[in-house]
């Protein structure tokens, strides 16, 4: 009996952070639209509702109505599982982020590396989706994306080693905790930078698009996806990008606690913060796709290997060295 | 209690239904998903035994990356066209005794473990019970009472490393490599000269 309890009011709180975050994601599309329109001097999406924001809303619908359409020569099991594999992989992960001191699904040990295993779950999706469709551009564009994300994944852990020697725990509500005095992202400047670029070439954002590049690769992984099952790699896509922020957010800006901490500040409810910081985080990724061209796809690799991976390396054990030298290494 | 079992025996049969279909599934890159699975649910059986640490490496080092080149390197060499048919032909039969070996070489040394553990009961029921989360406790260990072979299995790591580098490393010719210290290095008097070009005679380059 007392097993049911748990698993419907568990449920009740599942939903309760779902629905929220979808309609995040629907907004953050129109918001990355907005922002590359500002861009480049363009209005954007603006018809539909009030500054168009149900914009999202009605391309939703738009995908829902339209055919689905598999492939006769594909893999049909792996063809409509890729997306699936997509979209869940992007939700899941929410489970552990902390929303504030006592707002989190499943406050785990191992939180930054649930975070960690999950993002670097993300390729399957994407070579499935590749594969199964049995044509020559999606192919490409997989074997593209699970090469660049295998690589930036693995400057991304060094720069998340960074962050917990400083910390000492895995724990993600520990690491925000932890920057009570001052956020990582002043100790840990160049980190941050390369965090937020391996970011963009996880998620495969421009201007590391490769996987998508349509002057190459026509669409890439999804050139053979309609209808529903596109816009589901597509929310996918989005809620892996919040994620990356959130995660940016967590480690180097401070997660929920409030920049000064001090009488007007203090009233606004932390998970806000968080949200905000999580905005401001977006609204640099979305700059960034309007801004920068796409790199050519080796030097994307030298990038990832020869640049960022040996400068995060000696980050690490200039970090250790520090914190042993001043004895301020985290206590247990 | 009740659900705890149910999950057990949930991923434990997922586990070994996968690792079943792992051999017996026709296509090669089929095979490859459903080792994936089985490294899921595996990582999912750590986790149910309270090592949410190596439940977590098990994914990010298997999962995340091992199986990613696994599939990389079966979807490159396209043998997903070769069919799987070690179990159907009766003429082609040279990995089954080798195969047959390595299996029974395997079952001994799990029952040797295990028989261990139940000749010297203490072994196996070392539970320690503490505040220390398990990754603290695998951190002390490994880099204190164990340094020396963790850090000899780095460089057992290092050596196939480079092993496989230099095996498979050519030298092509005729390719023209981008150096970013070159690009810019590069001033203007390396790239431009100024010349007096006498007339009807004009100016030799590339020389």
């Amino acid at each position: 009996m007392e097993y049911f309890y748990t698993l419907i009011s568990q449920t009740y709180k599942i939903l309760f952070l779902l629905l929220p975050l979808l309609t995040a994601v629907a907004m953050i599309v129109w918001l990355d639209r907005r922002v590359w329109a500002f861009v480049q001097k363009r209005k954007g999406p603006n018809v539909v509702g009030p500054f168009g924001l149900f914009q999202s809303l009605a391309d939703a619908l738009k995908y829902i109505f339209k055919e689905i359409i598999i492939p006769a020569s594909s893999n049909k099991i792996v063809f409509i599982l890729a997306p699936i594999t997509t979209m869940t992989l992007a939700l899941i992960s929410w489970a552990v982020i902390p929303f504030s001191e006592d707002f989190v699904l499943a406050n785990i040990n191992v939180g930054i590396l649930y975070l960690f295993a999950i993002s670097s779950l993300g390729v399957y999706g994407i070579i499935m989706g590749g594969w199964a469709s049995n044509s020559k551009y999606p192919f490409l564009g997989a074997i593209r994306s699970a090469a660049q994300m295998v690589s930036y994944e693995v400057s991304i852990g060094v720069i998340i080693i960074n962050v917990l020697l400083c910390v000492g725990s895995l724990n993600l509500t520990d690491i925000v905790l932890a920057q009570d005095k001052v956020w990582f992202v002043i100790p840990l400047f160049p980190m941050f930078v390369i965090f937020f670029i391996s970011a963009l070439a996880e998620t495969n954002r421009p201007p590391f698009d490769l996987p998508e590049a349509e002057a190459e690769l026509v669409a890439g992984y999804q050139t053979e996806y309609s209808g529903m099952m596109y816009a589901m790699f597509w929310l996918g896509e989005y809620a892996n990008i919040l994620l990356m922020c959130a995660m940016g957010s967590i480690l180097f800006l401070g997660g929920w606690l409030s920049p000064i901490n001090i009488y007007p500040f203090d009233l606004v409810p932390p998970a806000l913060w968080f949200i905000m910081k999580i905005l401001v985080l977006f609204i640099l990724f979305a700059l960034v796709k309007a801004i920068v061209p796409r790199y050519r796809y080796d030097q994307l690799m030298k990038l990832g290997w020869k640049i960022f991976l040996p400068f995060s390396l000696i980050w690490v054990v200039l970090t250790a060295g520090f914190l042993l030298y001043f004895d301020l290494l985290p206590k247990v | 209690m009740i659900a705890h079992a149910f999950f057990f025996y949930f991923f434990s049969f997922i586990a070994v239904v996968s690792a079943i279909m792992v051999t017996v599934s026709k296509n090669t890159v089929h095979s490859v998903f459903f080792l994936i699975l089985d490294f899921i649910s595996i990582s999912s059986l750590f986790i149910m035994i309270g090592a949410e640490f190596l439940g977590m490496i098990m994914l990010i080092v298997y999962v995340g990356a091992v199986a990613v080149l696994f599939l990389f390197v079966v979807m490159m060499l396209n043998v997903a066209k070769q069919k799987n048919t070690w179990f159907k032909s009766s003429t082609n039969s040279a990995h089954l005794p080798i195969g047959l070996l390595v299996s029974i070489i395997i079952f001994f040394e799990v029952i040797i473990v295990i028989g261990g553990w139940k000749y010297k009961p203490e072994l196996s029921n070392k539970i320690v019970v503490s505040d220390v989360t398990n990754t603290h406790s695998i951190g002390n260990v490994l880099y204190t009472d164990y340094i020396h072979l963790f850090q000899l299995s780095g460089m057992v790591l290092l050596v196939a490393m480079i092993g496989a580098i230099v095996l498979t490393f050519r030298k092509r010719e005729g390719l023209k490599r981008q150096s970013y210290f070159k690009q810019l290095s590069r001033e203007r008097n390396d790239g431009v000269s100024l010349v007096n070009v006498k007339s009807h005679q004009g100016v030799k380059i590339d020389d």
